[in-house]
């Protein structure tokens, strides 16, 4: 176990949503490099509060990279420079002594900043409750395997199923489009045979209240190279083909 | 609800039903709208309706990139004649104005295609302006920091500004060789319609002219290298049999018109076409 020293960090302090914001400059004189990235900013409030001086703000959970609480764009790449990793699971060893490390919240227009490096990602929520639920039999616990669905498909739905909702795609799209994110959601449930009852009206409604919060995918790919669950742009193109079939079925349905 | 339920079974209770269930998203405006919605969305005509959306947006940029990507392939073919000799392009040139003649006069059929591609590339520049205005709103507050792109391309990062050098570089070439309004500034001989070749050796024997179609046609490769792989993703055409073919097609496509356009003025400022 190794040290770093001497580490300079700007971080983005912000008062509330309707401050302007600006970045101040802190030092860590010594941080083990099997720190965390969060643990590092503990230290660092730690520092803070013992000089009287007010906490860096920021999202955390789990700490384990599977609940997308925390986010951080760090020296310009969302969740930092490690690929397929959340900034929780980003180690100092990554950084070398005397590094400077720039921090700073996602900015999109539909993640209004909170405070410091905190966003408020509720647009995701009204993408989410916009797609509704999917019709399933109740009662009694149904058997494992009742709906036989093959390996290929399950593996899909899972791969899609990974994200996290953290935004990183968001954050890191050039347009602060979120169709990563609302494709990985649609297209989890649109593979499985669960999903197929309320496919259509589910992919137009997602579709067109990520439109109402978000910018349109120019297919830069930065989402998914900044995605912590590495979900493939092909969930994207899936999303615009359902799209199409479901603007056209929707249509021929209230015509019945 | 009861009432719906009461009459089931009849041709208007379904679509009641429809109303009430699957569709009280299609009919009427969304709520609740929240504070951080960028637009809202209003009941209009279908095909309107599908544009407003910037899914649909890029449909239409891919549906009408792949009618200018036509066009441009065979622009750049029709072109090559130019090697064959004076007689063999200006035939060309008189052949493109007698498409299906007898059947429909003279120049018709090149008008009809004339209005398709200004129709195509005036919803291009519509879809791309207002696409870049919803993605201005979308991150009104830019990062203050330096960002650090991973795989975001040249091309794919440049393609408002190729396309608009682009679209310059077109109007100037139409009032080059097509209208002749700029062909015989500073040259020797006039702009004669339908001298074909010996119209495009007056354009590019100025060397400024040839740098200018060169460099003009290399962006125009820079911004169909991203665009022709683009329309395959906005198109929802994804499928692990081609996906490995999309990028290889998208260069060899942009390859083979920059290739095409840009020994013309370079074989004529060689001296290899006279």
């Amino acid at each position: 176990m190794s040290h770093l020293k001497n580490l300079k960090l700007k971080v983005w302090r912000q008062k509330g949503p309707a401050d302007s914001g600006r970045f101040e400059n802190y030092t860590i004189d010594e941080i083990s490099d099997e720190a965390s990235f969060l643990e590092m900013l503990d230290v660092l409030n730690e520092q803070l509060i013992s000089d009287n001086k007010e906490a860096v703000v920021f999202d955390h959970d789990c700490r384990e990279g599977i609940c997308g609480t925390c986010s951080l764009m760090i020296n310009g790449v969302a969740h930092g420079p490690q690929k397929a990793t959340t900034t929780c699971q980003l180690h100092m060893r990554t950084f070398k002594s005397g590094d400077t490390i720039v921090v700073e919240p996602w900015r999109a227009t539909a993640f209004p900043i909170i405070k410091d490096l905190m966003v408020d990602r509720g647009a995701f929520d009204r993408i989410i409750e916009s797609g509704g639920f999917i019709t399933a039999v109740t009662g009694g616990a149904p058997d494992a395997n009742l709906i036989p669905i093959p390996k290929p498909v399950a593996d899909a739905a899972m791969d899609s199923a990974a994200c996290i909702g953290c935004g990183a795609c968001v954050a890191a799209c050039p347009n602060g489009a979120a169709n990563l994110f609302t494709a990985a959601k649609i297209s989890h449930l649109n593979y499985l045979p669960q999903g197929q009852a309320e496919r259509h009206k589910r992919t137009e409604a997602m579709v067109e209240t990520m439109d109402e919060h978000f910018g349109s995918c120019t297919n830069h790919g930065e989402c998914s190279a900044a995605c912590p669950k590495e979900i493939s742009v092909d969930v994207i193109a899936l999303m615009n083909k359902d799209y199409r079939a479901s603007k056209f079925k929707n249509r021929k349905e209230l015509s019945r | 609800m009861a009432g719906v339920l009461s009459q089931r079974g009849s041709r208007t209770s379904v679509k009641a039903i429809l109303m009430a269930t699957t569709s009280s998203t299609l009919d009427s405006k969304r709520e609740p709208v929240t504070a951080t919605a960028i637009g809202t969305r209003r009941k209009r005509p279908f095909l309107l309706d599908l544009y407003s959306t910037a899914v649909g947006k890029k449909y239409v940029m891919a549906i009408s990139g792949i009618a200018m990507m036509g066009f441009v392939l065979f622009h750049m073919i029709g072109n090559l004649k130019m090697y064959m000799g004076e007689t063999a392009l200006n035939h060309y040139a008189e052949f493109l104005k007698e498409l299906l003649y007898p059947l429909a006069p003279k120049g018709v059929v090149l008008w009809i295609l004339r209005g398709g591609l200004i129709t195509m590339l005036l919803l291009h520049l519509h879809a791309a302006w207002s696409l870049t205005r919803l993605n201005r709103f979308a991150r009104a507050v830019k990062y203050q920091g330096p960002r650090d792109y991973q795989v975001a391309k040249f091309a794919s990062r440049t393609m408002r500004w190729t396309g608009i050098i682009v679209l310059s570089y077109l109007i100037w070439h139409i009032l080059d060789l097509t209208l002749g309004v700029v062909n015989t500034t500073g040259t020797n001989g006039e702009f004669v319609k339908g001298e074909v070749y010996q119209n495009v050796l007056n354009s590019l024997n100025r060397p400024v002219v040839a740098a200018f179609y060169v460099i003009a046609n290399v962006l125009l490769g820079i911004h169909l290298f991203h665009g022709a792989w683009s329309i395959f993703q906005s198109l929802g055409w994804n499928n692990p049999r081609f996906n490995t073919w999309r990028r290889g097609f998208a260069t060899a496509f942009a390859t083979i018109v920059v290739v095409g356009n840009v020994s013309f003025p370079i074989a004529v400022i060689a001296g290899i076409v006279k």
